[in-house]
């Protein structure tokens, strides 16, 4: 099996909204440092091995459905992991 | 003519849009549930407001994979009129039968108020009725009706004419106070603000209803005046 961690963030171009305000938030706080927030998704996709391209089948889904290309970016990772 | 109105689990606006062609309108109307393979027997396609599939993901981007869809793409390109208000248009866009995208609104907030909207184009066939310039009060209900698309996108929305209607005060950010857009073919309308709520005084306005009776008024003029 694998275990595909998929990471969607708004595009650097487009303004992120909560981020901007969770970045206030942190300010109130007292954290100065911070200076800037992005709020994205996480993904967990279970897969069965099989006789296909991986790489392209992630690709696939995220553009497809995963990701908006107009407004958002992403990038996964793939661990193989033995079946429960 | 004959009206789809397409319902999605989580559709909400799907019986205002239903009373607006019926009752107002006085045009046929009939429910279509999004598992439907057949559209043919309908002259125009409604995608009502709502949160279609709870909204998870991103607003529309689980009822693009609806079966219903294939046919309503099928329609967009055979030259039906299609129509998407609200959580319609973000499906619209999700599908690809409109370019951009949404993003959450500029405030955060969701936005529930009448808005005056300029109608920039009459041209369409969802417009005929109205002035150039004209200032109506249509409602919107939404959170994520900022509308966003890159700089060429939006030169190509000018310059074809596609940007129909626009906030005269801008609730929500979106990109140069776009409302409402359609396809470059023109038989394929976007739009955030609800004229299926605007169809009567009782309800605050009734300038929606024209945007109904042009749809009409093209139909006929294409389909009935020419036999």
């Amino acid at each position: 099996m694998y275990k595909v961690k998929v990471y969607v963030t708004l595009r650097e171009s487009v303004l992120d909204p909560q981020g901007k305000a969770v970045m206030s938030s942190l300010h109130k706080m007292g954290q100065s440092e911070v200076e800037d927030v992005r709020i994205g998704k996480y993904l967990e996709l279970t897969l069965q091995k099989g006789n296909y391209d991986l790489d392209e089948k992630i690709v696939n889904m995220c553009s497809k459905l995963l990701s908006n290309p107009v407004i958002e970016d992403y990038r996964y990772e793939v661990e193989e992991v033995v079946a429960q | 003519m004959k009206f789809a109105v397409i319902v999605f689990p989580g559709s909400n606006c799907d019986t205002d849009m239903y009373h607006a062609v019926k009752d107002e309108l006085g045009a046929e109307v009939e429910y279509v549930w999004h598992d439907a393979t057949n559209l043919n027997q309908f002259d125009g396609i409604l995608l009502p407001g709502g949160f279609s599939y709870g909204d998870y993901l991103r607003s529309g981007a689980l009822a693009q994979f609806s079966n219903v869809m294939t046919e309503v793409v099928k329609a967009a390109r055979e030259g039906k009129p299609v129509l998407g208000v609200c959580n319609g248009f973000q499906i619209l866009l999700e599908t690809g039968l409109l370019p951009g995208a949404m993003r959450r609104n500029e405030s955060l907030k969701f936005i529930c108020q009448p808005e005056e909207l300029v109608v920039e184009n009459t041209s369409t066939i969802f417009t005929t009725q109205y002035e150039k310039g004209e200032v109506i009060s249509v409602p919107v209900a939404h959170g994520e009706g900022n509308y966003y698309c890159d700089e060429e996108t939006l030169q190509q929305l000018k310059a074809n004419n596609q940007i129909v209607f626009t906030y005269k005060n801008n609730p929500n950010g979106s990109v140069e106070n776009i409302a409402g857009i359609t396809n470059e073919e023109g038989n394929v309308l976007g739009m955030m603000p609800h004229p299926e709520r605007a169809v009567d005084e009782l309800l605050g306005s009734k300038d929606g209803l024209k945007l109904f009776q042009s749809i009409v008024k093209s139909w006929r003029e294409r389909y009935v005046a020419a036999t």
